[in-house]
């Protein structure tokens, strides 16, 4: 996972992004513990509350639990989970840029459709 | 109240007023950041609070006790400066163990350890270091000496990307294993940026922000782009700066950003803590 400092979604998000990532790739398995706050911290040169924070966001989402006095551990069921919610994220997330790209250099809809359908087949 | 307190400090040297009426607080195991340009006051607040320097009013607490002249508290604080301490022609060896002196829970096997992997020979004497290993030196102290409240002034001054890149990675490993106030004064602003929590900028002697990093970039907004609707939209707002370039204009803005009066084709961004600083400790 990889943290870009230019990006302008705050970094605590970017974490759990990478985390929520490395669980859709199996990187980290389920009932798998992950590394631990620290290593978060000191990987990516950041204040561990920041990832503290961003791992909290993954805990409420119901991703992540804690093992008292061990760490984080990837619930089982994440990967559907993830799924599921990146799925109802994908139109915000990409079609509408898709289409506001599209629009600011005059391609149609069916031209969009099209290329869509071209780059789904390779 | 625990922690370090600063209650209304002063200080003047001749007609130029260092520091401004300080109240300030160092919470316990936070990294904060102090900001400041040049001249602000940075130094002259950390080498009051480890006693180097008295104030001309005001006083400086350590969970309640005045740090003046007072052994204890300041054997919880240490500081690293630009000043070097240490007596002439001492070694870095011998200045590890000196240190343990004055400091009885440094840890002069991991100062070793460190020393080698920042190539810091520990046969050298300190008075023959140069600015960059001079810098590594102090830091090797900060990071080994063990107590609670640690003062970093321009803690990778002269350093490689490399050696900072160590600097920031030990920092933070010492930090998880056995949590402390890191204070660190720097000027490079982005790089600090995120390792510290909280943020204290302080102005010509006065504090003029006193707060965690997140809230403070929530204060600030980016837009640009054609620059008669960035002007447009900039109207009447909190404007802190703005760049033009050809047509192109960016303008720095303080409060939320309000999409819905923004005119279309306007590109609204975070702001970033160094542009942040520059706007705000513009003269």
């Amino acid at each position: 996972m990889k943290i870009d400092f230019e990006d302008e979604r705050p970094i605590f998000q970017q974490i759990a992004l990478g985390i929520e990532d490395a669980i859709l790739t199996g990187a980290f398995e389920e009932e798998e513990q992950i590394p631990s706050i620290t290593e978060f911290s000191v990987t990516y040169k950041i204040n561990p509350a920041t990832a503290l924070k961003g791992i909290n966001l993954l805990v409420d989402a119901g991703v992540l639990y804690k093992k008292r006095g061990v760490g984080m551990f990837v619930t089982e069921g994440a990967v559907m989970k993830l799924k599921e919610k990146r799925k109802e994220e994908f139109y915000d997330s990409y079609v509408r840029s898709l289409i506001e790209e599209a629009k600011k250099l005059g391609i149609s809809g069916d031209e969009i459709i099209a290329m869509v359908a071209r780059g789904y087949e390779r | 109240m625990s922690g370090i307190e600063l209650r209304g400090v002063s200080k003047r040297f001749k007609d130029v007023t260092a520091l401004d009426n300080v109240t300030l607080n160092f919470e316990e195991n936070k990294i904060y950041g102090l900001l400041g340009r040049n001249g602000a006051g940075k130094s002259t607040m950390l080498n009051i609070i480890s006693n180097r320097l008295f104030p001309d009013e005001g006083e400086v607490l350590l969970d309640g006790q005045p740090v003046r002249e007072n052994d204890m508290a300041q054997g919880q604080i240490f500081l690293i400066s630009e000043k070097t301490l240490y007596p002439e022609k001492m070694k870095i060896k011998e200045a590890f163990k000196w240190t343990q002196e004055f400091y009885p829970d440094f840890d002069v096997e991991k100062a070793r350890s460190l020393a080698e992997e920042f190539g810091l020979s520990d046969k050298k004497k300190v008075d023959s270091l140069s600015t960059g290993y001079e810098t590594i030196f102090k830091v090797i102290l900060a990071l080994c000496v063990n107590v609670p409240y640690v003062f970093f002034d321009e803690p990778v001054l002269g350093l490689d990307a490399n050696h900072r890149e160590l600097f920031y990675k030990h920092l933070l490993t010492k930090y998880g294993e056995d949590p402390f106030t890191a204070v660190i004064s720097t000027h490079l602003i982005e790089e600090v940026s995120n390792v510290i929590e909280e943020i204290v900028i302080i102005k010509r002697g006065k504090i003029i922000y006193n707060e965690s990093r997140d809230e403070l970039l929530g204060k600030g907004y980016t837009v640009s782009g054609n620059a008669g609707r960035v002007d447009s939209y900039i109207k009447g707002r909190d404007v802190i700066g703005t760049d033009s370039l050809g047509g192109l204009k960016t303008a720095y803005l303080l409060g939320r950003p309000d999409r819905g009066s923004m005119p279309e084709g306007l590109e609204l961004t975070g702001m970033d803590l160094q542009k942040l600083f520059i706007q705000l400790t513009n003269e």
